[in-house]
């Protein structure tokens, strides 16, 4: 069970990470804008609503899912499980079982952490207001989950074939630009930060987990060199799936009534 | 809007509907292939019920708190016509969100591990820190410019895709420059610099921002923050390795 120490440790971190937040805020809320704050009972109820969910978030997480994902990670790119005996003449190709394993939980768990990650859900409940709806909450965020899923399935497998990370980056730019030279223009704002939102408190720790685990259970491969990147992924297929999605359902919706060209 | 009870119940069964797909992958993987018991499932349940719980406070406190505050500041800072105070807030709520990133400071220790091994600096803890502490010091630099540039954008109404593909062209070129161990630091520096507390805090500075200026598209204009900010570091992180 968690112990009041955690909790309070947990607290005090996250109080140290808004502190400088608050302090900017209200420096030019008092000293530059010189105005009091509108309903302060109620913004500061929200602050506090807001450290208090994050400070269970991560308790619950650090207590119950991290552990067990990072242990998972360890197990599945654990010699035993990848059938490593001798690392001089080991073929990759020899257990793809083991590594379809890996492939297929890197994609999982991109998709489910993406569909719980905090930031992701607030850009999407801000993004479903200001089109006035047409970008859906859901719809937005299992693209975004999409995107993860695939970025860290491959993302995995550069690790395991050990190509330079930034041939497949420059790649997935050049995608992204091509995609946004024939995507709706206003989803393009949007799907671009879609990419920053992704990785933050629930998908980092475990993504970490899984590369490092990686790199150091492949024969050849170095944790400092190919255990990065996965990070890199996750951040950079999400556009890619955004805008995607966001040219089906346009191209969708002209096919069936050539009339709503601005929805999207 | 103020708080109400039903609120907090609807927002619990969306919290644990959002939930449920990682305690599905999680079960599946260790029932089924690595096919090991659960270990303390009092201690999972309860976990879980306290993610489900901290979800839904932070979504309502969203609504409450830290949207209405990002959106407030905006419009004030619209209102007052002051371009170089907007500016200076910009780059002191990237700074400041940025420098104290739990998050950054772990890839700052790393990249001065890599850096120690690849003998590009001293391999002790003096120097390890000055290099860390640097790195830390010109990401969150990165964000501060980033944010400013964003909300110049945002002012102006210059297309973003047109600054971002500009990005990706230097971040290709300084990829051909920066040291090979730095690069998979670099671009993993882009994904960690934004924290969860910062991300709904700009993206409503962002739009209030584009709603309160004549001619400007919330959709359009307003987002695209996050997206700088998530360009600029890995830049200034190759920077950083080429120079320092």
């Amino acid at each position: 069970m968690t112990s009041w120490l955690v909790f309070f440790e947990t607290l005090f971190g996250t109080l140290g990470d808004i502190f400088p937040i608050v302090v900017t805020i209200l420096v030019f809320q008092y000293l530059v804008i010189k105005r009091p704050l509108h309903q302060p009972k109620q913004l500061l109820l929200g602050t506090v609503f807001v450290i208090l969910g994050m400070v269970l978030f991560l308790l619950g997480l650090e207590q119950a899912l991290f552990p067990l994902g990072e242990s998972m990670a360890k197990q599945l790119t654990s010699a035993e499980f990848l059938g490593i005996e001798q690392p001089e003449n080991y073929q990759v190709s020899e257990h793809w079982m083991a590594y379809a394993w890996i492939y297929l939980f890197s994609a999982a768990i991109g998709f489910s952490t993406t569909i719980a990650e905090p930031s992701l859900l607030a850009v999407a409940i801000k993004a479903n207001a200001v089109s006035g709806g047409a970008v859906s909450v859901g719809g937005l965020r299992i693209s975004v989950a999409f995107g993860v899923a695939f970025g860290l399935a491959l993302g995995s497998y550069r690790i395991v074939v050990g190509d330079p990370l930034h041939y497949y980056i420059i790649a997935g730019y050049v995608l992204v630009v091509i995609q946004t030279l024939f995507s709706p223009k206003a989803i393009v704002p949007l799907a671009y930060d879609s990419g920053g939102v992704t990785t933050s408190t629930v998908t980092v720790p475990l993504v970490t987990a899984l590369g490092l685990g990686l790199a150091e259970a492949v024969p050849g491969r170095s944790p400092l060199l190919d255990g990065f990147g996965l990070i890199a992924f996750a951040s950079l297929f999400p556009i890619i799936s955004v805008l995607a999605y966001a040219q089906i359902t346009h191209y969708l919706a002209r096919s069936t009534l050539s009339g709503d060209e601005d929805e999207i | 809007m103020g708080f109400r009870f039903s609120h907090l119940f609807s927002s619990l069964i969306k919290s644990l509907r959002d939930i449920s797909p990682i305690v599905v992958v999680i079960l599946f993987f260790q029932l089924f292939v690595l096919d090991s018991p659960l270990p303390n499932v009092l201690e999972i349940l309860s976990g879980t019920a306290m993610v489900v719980l901290g979800l839904s406070f932070f979504v309502m406190g969203l609504e409450l708190g830290l949207f209405p505050i990002g959106e407030n500041l905006a419009h004030a800072f619209a209102n007052k016509g002051s371009l170089s105070a907007l500016l200076a807030f910009a780059f002191c709520l990237g700074f400041g969100t940025t420098i104290a990133e739990p998050a950054l400071v772990a890839v700052a220790k790393e990249a001065a591990d890599v850096a120690a091994q690849a003998r590009h600096i001293d391999n002790n803890a003096d120097s390890m820190a000055e290099y860390a502490a640097g790195l830390r010091l010109s990401v969150a630099f990165a964000v501060g410019l980033a944010i400013v540039i964003g909300v110049i954008r945002i002012i102006k109404g210059w297309p973003l895709y047109l600054i971002i593909i500009g990005g990706y062209v230097l971040i290709v070129i300084l990829t051909l420059f920066a040291p090979q161990e730095i690069i998979g630091i670099a671009y993993d520096s882009g994904g960690v610099t934004t924290s969860t507390i910062t991300v709904p805090l700009v993206t409503a500075l962002g739009v209030g921002l584009a709603s309160s200026i004549k001619g400007r598209n919330p959709l359009l204009d307003g987002f695209g923050l996050i997206a700088l900010a998530s360009l600029t570091p890995m830049m200034f992180v190759m920077l950083y390795g080429i120079f320092y």
